[in-house]
């Protein structure tokens, strides 16, 4: 356990996960055409990233958590793609 | 202490009687008994189905059953053996009791939610069976939609309750032996110190986790369409058929490496034992283990070839099915040189080793026929299909089930079987099963649909002798019926290790104590350290 | 020493293997979360894919500021999880008492703006399978848009609900002081349960709500 107090850290996470629900809600109101999608997506990863990193402690934790942290991610991405392979491929 | 007892040391079975000390148990030996006697009888219920439409199948026409009947025959015959026995089968019977032996624990990692996990089991069996009886189900095994969703008028929705309330059994005995095997290892048992039926369990896990999740929001969704009338599967309604066979195979293809890896994990136990060799290319058998496991997650479309699916999708999943094949082979191939130069004792238990392997390797090289696209397209929906998976799901996985329960009885029950009448079921089961399920392969490729009860007349010769060959396999499975209880009673004093075997769990007495090991045992060698016999005299 | 011993299972020989195995099995059972939601985000998916227009149209009748409310509700429901375990494992009984109650209180609140929202689209018809009329085009990749909607948003609510019966047992023993530096394991399983509900959340407010914004 590092000196620097966790609630200190909790508080300021949560001010960034705050910040990027506004940045999620402006961006909304731009037309950005098919990239609308990923920069909603890519705002929405990095909550996920900072909740999991910081509140759910895999920042100190080990390559075991790590992996199952992310094995469910991994095969929803699979299947997604997979699937996709069909519907995006038909006549 | 009774007078046909013959242990006299305290063991799990005499520590505590009466039906409170089985049904609040939380030792896994006992929970392991416990799922062992449901899911014979759930064994016995398929089983029955399976003889009802044989015995209508002795004739072209359709005699002794009408169409809707018999739709409910093949549907409820798959359901119960899949869900019901399969699954569960080696898992949740030899994995429960094996596990923490295994790997030198007192018990798994949450006891309790062991217990929880057969009440779930139960719950959900007994959902399906009342369903079953009152009124039964017609979809087939496989639900597709529409008729599942919108046409059928049998009794999808408690079917489908009874189903996803299962799947939480299978997830969480899954997560245990997860558990367990990364946090609760003896001291010096690195992972590759592991015996294979440990690597074997870790594998049926993963997928367990991460497949049966899938399967419980598919049905939920099935039951959502069916009871409010929406359409996410019907093109009715702007929905699309297509997307429950990717949701509901996404889960079901990595279902039957959920049914085949436990066996493969016992083969090896079987191998190395009565040949007295360490497994050949030990590694090699571990990571195939674990490809099978995540390449069988990318597979499924290979049961919808024909449905509409893409044909450059289907291009994708023909290629990684033939890529999955090869650790399966690699297995294969292992087990065949652990046996070379080995020093064979012809007991039961690898009898059935014996008999997997061949049957195993006939129904993999099918699934690569059926994995070619331009030769599934004439042979899906046939009896090809059905010879390819029984003679994988019987040949393999029950035999190799049946094998691990002779191999492990005596460790279990304190209690040798009698030999020859073992030796004598084996023999009746392999001539029963290949009877039943060779023609069936010749069937299928002359043409002859499945989940039809009616064919032409010129089909008849071949599915008399497949009808023999089920009788004679039913049979087979009551002699080791009998003769196991039998066993209870009057079989030979076992001992601790009858079969002079180097696992962790022979190191206990017969039947072990509760806590299992009064000492946790060190680890100091890798599985397998058999020494051959020459060497041992001298 | 021997009442540290009290609360190691007898399967386990430390208690830090104890807490390792519960740590563990919790992701275990998360990752059986993630396909278990995930198999209604790859319907999501593919609809959206291949009704895209329909989805976009009838996103507008969702409420953005109530969904991002909710949004900003939950994310602040783990921080004071997050709190609510640091306490815990400090043994400090007020502490966590308050931050745990402060995370029940803010997950109701989520269920209360729920329910408006569910009532309004009662009162909109836009209820597949009970009351649903859509008055404009592509009515069925409509209609499947709010079947996603009340399947996604529904069990997200289910599990939800399931975190504050879960809080609401773990807050009355952390009253009596149950919870101390020697063991709070299931207050910290029981935070990884919880920021997992939010993380799921994060993903549906923009899948669902912000699809099409601008005009």
């Amino acid at each position: 356990m590092n000196g620097e107090s966790p609630t200190g850290l909790y508080v300021r996470v949560a001010g960034a996960l705050y910040f990027l629900l506004g940045l999620t809600v402006a961006c909304a109101f731009i037309d950005m055409g098919p990239f609308n999608i990923v920069v909603a997506l890519t705002i929405a990863v990095a909550k996920a990233v900072l909740v999991v990193l910081f509140f759910m402690h895999v920042r100190h934790a080990g390559g075991l958590t790590r992996v199952v942290a992310c094995a469910g991610a991994f095969w929803l991405l699979f299947m997604c793609v997979l699937t996709l392979t069909d519907f995006l491929t038909r006549n | 202490m009774s007078p046909h007892s013959i242990t006299t040391h305290d063991h799990y079975l005499n520590a505590g009687y009466g039906p409170r000390s089985w049904l609040l148990t939380t030792d896994h030996k006992r929970i392991a008994i416990l799922y062992m006697l449901s899911i014979t009888f759930f064994f016995f219920v398929g089983g029955f189905f399976a003889f009802l439409m044989r015995l209508e199948l002795l004739t072209p026409n359709g005699d002794l059953v009408s169409a809707e009947t018999y739709n409910k025959l093949f549907s409820m015959h798959g359901i119960t053996m899949v869900w019901f026995f399969l699954i569960p089968s080696i898992p949740s019977v030899l994995g429960n009791f094996l596990v923490p032996m295994m790997v030198g624990a007192r018990d798994v990692a949450f006891p309790r939610l062991n217990l929880l996990s057969w009440y779930i089991y139960v719950v959900g069996g007994l959902f399906t069976l009342g369903a079953m009886i009152f009124g039964g189900v017609d979809t087939g095994w496989t639900f597709y939609t529409p008729f599942s969703s919108t046409y059928a008028h049998s009794n999808v929705i408690p079917v489908v309750i009874g189903i996803f309330i299962l799947g939480f059994s299978s997830i969480l005995t899954a997560l245990n032996f997860i558990v367990t095997i990364h946090t609760m290892r003896a001291p010096g048992l690195t992972w590759f110190r592991l015996p294979l039926f440990i690597w074997a369990m870790y594998a049926t896990s993963i997928i367990l986790v991460l497949a049966t999740p899938v399967l419980a929001i598919t049905l939920a969704m099935l039951g959502v369409e069916r009871i409010f009338g929406v359409g996410i599967f019907d093109p009715a309604l702007g929905g699309d058929p297509l997307l429950f066979q990717h949701l509901f195979w996404f889960y079901s293809h990595p279902a039957v490496y959920i049914m085949i890896l436990p066996a493969m994990g016992v083969v090896s136990e079987l191998i190395t034992c009565f040949a007295r060799k360490k497994v050949f290319g030990y590694r090699f058998m571990a990571y195939s283990l674990l490809a099978i496991a995540s390449v069988g997650f990318l597979v499924w479309g290979h049961h919808m070839f024909v449905s509409g699916q893409s044909a450059y999708a289907g291009m994708v999943f023909s290629a990684l099915s033939f890529i999955v094949a090869v650790p399966s082979a690699v297995k294969v191939f292992n087990w065949a040189a652990t046996l070379y130069k080995g020093t064979i004792a012809y007991h039961t238990p690898v009898l059935y080793g014996f008999g997997f392997i061949g049957l195993f390797t006939i129904g993999g090289l099918t699934g690569l026929f059926l994995a070619t696209l331009a030769l599934d397209v004439h042979v899906h929906d046939t009896y090809f299909v059905i010879a390819h998976f029984h003679y994988i799901m019987v040949g393999g996985a029950v035999m190799g089930y049946l094998g691990g329960i002779h191999y492990w009885w005596p460790k279990m029950t304190g209690r040798m079987y009698p030999e020859g009448w073992a030796k004598f079921a084996a023999l009746v089961l392999f001539v029963g099963f290949n009877l039943t399920f060779f023609p069936q392969f010749i069937l299928g490729y002359l043409g002859m649909p499945r989940r039809y009860h009616v064919y032409p007349p010129e089909f008849q010769v071949l599915n008399v002798l497949s009808t023999a060959g089920a009788t004679i396999l039913g049979i087979g499975y009551l002699i080791p019926f009998i003769y196991l209880i039998w066993s209870l009673r009057h079989g030979k004093n076992a001992g601790p290790n009858p079969w002079r075997s180097t696992g962790l769990e022979w190191r206990t007495p017969s039947p072990p104590p509760v806590h299992n090991f009064d000492e946790i045992p060190v680890v100091t060698t890798e599985p397998y350290t058999y020494v051959a016999e020459e060497e041992q005299r001298e | 020493m021997s009442e540290n011993r009290a609360l190691v299972a007898h399967q386990f020989d430390t208690a830090a293997q104890q807490r390792g195995a519960a740590t563990l099995g919790m992701w275990i059972f998360l990752a059986t979360e993630v396909l278990f939601f995930g198999g209604m985000l790859m319907a999501y998916t593919v609809y959206r894919v291949t009704e895209g227009e329909a989805f976009a149209h009838a996103s507008r009748a969702q409420n953005i500021l109530l969904g991002g409310i909710n949004t900003a509700v939950l994310l602040t429901s783990s921080l004071t999880m997050a709190l609510a375990v640091h306490a815990a494992q400090g043994g400090r009984r007020t502490r966590s008492v308050m931050m745990l109650a402060s995370t029940m209180a803010l997950g109701a609140l989520f269920l209360g703006v729920k329910g408006v929202e569910y009532a309004e689209k009662f009162a909109e018809h836009l209820v597949p399978g009970v009351d649903f009329h859509w008055a404009g085009p592509d009515a069925g990749g409509a209609q499947i848009y709010f079947i996603l909607y009340f399947l996604l948003t529904g069990f997200h609510a289910l599990h939800l609900a399931i975190g504050i019966g879960v809080i609401a047992v773990l807050t009355a023993r952390a009253a009596r002081g149950r919870y101390s530096a020697a063991y709070s394991t299931p207050v910290e399983v029981a935070g990884l349960y919880w920021h997992f509900v939010d993380i799921v959340w994060i993903f549906l407010y923009p899948l669902i709500y912000l699809i099409r914004v601008y005009r």
